[in-house]
């Protein structure tokens, strides 16, 4: 399963693969605790070995050798939630507030412990009598662990993303 | 221009007027007298490093384009078709032949020059060709930082960077044997003055401050590397022309000199395993003492800073608007594990999800509103004046923490408005 670009060839998805339903329950899941900013939460949901991307060449598949929104490993995820909840950030204690919806899922890849899933998220921010619209394309790997489903990997591509980005103290 | 008193100055030795950063006038006063006649950077030569490389940027508020032309000049055109106006480019970065309007095909070679006019019967004894380029701004180098000018007579590009091209200088110096190549940029705007981030450069008051988050997530070596309130090494000069240099890691201002006691950081330890496969200590060393960049960061009015490891490009949008574009920078030719662990400090403090910028704008954001709320009340750029003396070379000089740039670029900014010089 190594599909991660836009182009790829796509299932509809199969309403009779209890993994899928999973997969995407625990997308909107996501999603949830990311408008909730309950980032704590959100890091347990994630495998070990995860990999959170928000690339700025939507093309990219070749992440690390080129330069990123986003392009984090466990430990700069973790340091990132620090950041956000530790109180010493200006922008994270003054965060737009955020409504994200998350749909158009379709299955990419399927492997016995491995679903990728692309979905379209648009995500509603207000902050300051301002209020601002990001969209990406999303492809999650869920893995299916002995805990149940987890994140192993999310790819952010906003259709903005070589322009110049807003966001203010919130996730994608 | 609406100065709340008149008969006050905008800029004073110790204070600037409110209304600067919310004057509509006062904008586009700066938009004729600042961007549009002075020299205004563009790019980085590695952007267009081969014939028919291009890219697009901003001079003021007026789009051009950044050409390599067939001979290896480099041209700086107003991307607006000669006939009807439209843009001519709308591609931000490429490589080509030249440049045909999109609305009735009047077509331009790379360096501006009008090609080709479909059906030209009707311009028989009405149009020559050559009397239609693209406009042609004035170009000029300087160490691969390619600037422009929209005045013919300007001086010459040397003469206006002056005390700034040493520091240019030594700041080239972090490519460690290689030349520098940009890798890429992070691109925001925030809601305020332009003024409010050219202030920001040189302000490393601020720093512990606003950037307290992303000191608790480094680790402990390069935190202490920035302890630049209690270095009385990390000072400020005043370069001239509204330029000034603020020196964070004295010890990094000029990376070929190297006394041998600085200890190189444990979290470097990977890539000087990985290096030092093929590669003798020394070169190593100089290799990764530079990985955080230069020991400082260079103001260069009005509208780009030589910032550690990276170029800070600014741009007015309005009175109230602001882009920014943070470019990373690599050794061109320069071993992969260097130039990715580049990418990643990059990442890690810059961008909309950096640690580092989206707190920088939130407090410029806060500037902006809270000066909305008393224009009439002046902006203090007063800090250290009663410990600011000339060095060696007559430049003013304070410590880092110091508003000696700020003052600088102020002193230029009121040259530049005022009628009288």
């Amino acid at each position: 399963m190594t599909t991660e670009a836009l182009d790829t060839a796509v299932a509809e998805l199969p309403l009779d693969d209890p993994r899928a339903l999973a997969a995407v329950s625990l997308i909107w899941r996501e999603a949830h605790l990311l408008d909730s900013r309950r980032y704590e939460e959100w890091d347990g949901l994630w495998a070990s070995g995860g990999e959170y991307v928000v690339p700025i060449d939507r093309e990219a598949t070749d992440f690390a050798s080129r330069l990123n929104l986003v392009y984090d490993d466990d430990r700069m995820r973790r340091m990132r939630v620090e950041r956000l909840t530790g109180g010493f950030s200006i922008s994270a204690a003054a965060a737009a507030r955020t409504v994200r919806s998350v749909s158009r899922f379709v299955v990419t890849g399927r492997e016995d412990d491995a679903i990728e899933v692309c979905s379209a998220q648009i995500l509603v921010g207000y902050k300051r009598e301002e209020t601002l619209v990001l969209a990406a394309d999303v492809t999650h790997r869920i893995v299916f662990t002995e805990d149940g489903p987890r994140i192993a990997r999310k790819i952010v591509r906003l259709v903005n993303s070589e322009d110049a980005v807003t966001a203010s103290g919130f996730l994608l | 221009m609406t100065h709340p008193h008149p008969h006050a100055p905008l800029v004073e030795s110790d204070r600037v007027a409110g209304t600067l950063y919310t004057d509509p006038a006062l904008f586009e006063r700066e938009m004729d007298r600042i961007f549009h006649t002075t020299w205004v950077w563009v790019a980085h030569e590695s952007e267009i490093a081969k014939a028919g490389d291009f890219k697009m940027a901003w001079v003021g508020r007026r789009p051009v384009i950044v050409s390599r032309d067939r001979r290896g000049g480099i041209n700086v055109l107003l991307n607006r078709c000669r006939h009807r106006g439209a843009s001519v480019c709308e591609t931000p970065k490429g490589n080509g032949n030249g440049f045909t309007c999109p609305y009735h095909a009047w077509s331009y070679g790379l360096d501006g020059s009008l090609r080709g006019i479909p059906y030209p019967e009707g311009y028989e004894d009405v149009v020559e060709k050559k009397d239609l380029p693209l406009q042609r701004l004035k170009v000029a180098s300087y160490a691969g930082m390619v600037f422009a000018s929209f005045s013919e007579d300007i001086e010459p590009l040397e003469d206006f960077l002056g005390g700034a091209r040493l520091w240019i200088d030594r700041f080239m110096k972090q490519g460690a044997g290689y030349p520098i190549k940009v890798q890429g940029e992070h691109r925001f705007r925030f809601n305020g003055n332009w003024k409010i981030q050219l202030e920001n450069t040189t302000d490393w008051y601020h720093f512990p401050i606003v950037h307290r988050s992303w000191m608790s997530s480094v680790d402990a070596e390069t935190a202490s590397m920035l302890s630049i309130m209690t270095d009385e090494s990390a000072v400020t000069h005043a370069l001239g022309n509204g330029h000034s240099v603020s020196i964070s890691v004295a010890e990094h201002a000029d990376l070929d000199v190297d006394d041998g006691t600085e200890k190189l950081q444990d979290r470097f330890s990977h890539i000087v395993e990985e290096l030092s496969k093929d590669m003798p200590p020394e070169q190593v060393r100089r290799i990764v003492r530079s990985l955080h960049g230069a020991g400082f960061n260079l103001n260069l009015f009005p509208n780009v800073a030589m910032s550690m490891s990276f170029f800070r490009v600014l741009r007015p949008v309005s009175v109230t608007e602001t882009e920014i574009r943070h470019v990373a920078l690599g050794l061109d030719g320069g071993p992969e594990i260097v130039n990715r662990e580049r990418l990643r400090i990059h990442e890690h403090f810059q961008g909309p999800f950096g640690f580092g910028s989206p707190d920088d704008a939130e407090a410029w954001n806060r500037v902006q509103r809270g000066v909305a709320g008393g224009v009439d009340m002046p902006i203090l750029v007063n800090r250290g004046l009663g410990r600011e003396k000339p060095n060696d070379l007559g430049q003013p000089t304070s410590h880092a923490t110091d508003e000696t740039g700020m003052r600088e670029a102020y002193d230029m900014w009121n040259r530049m408005m005022t009628d009288d010089n």
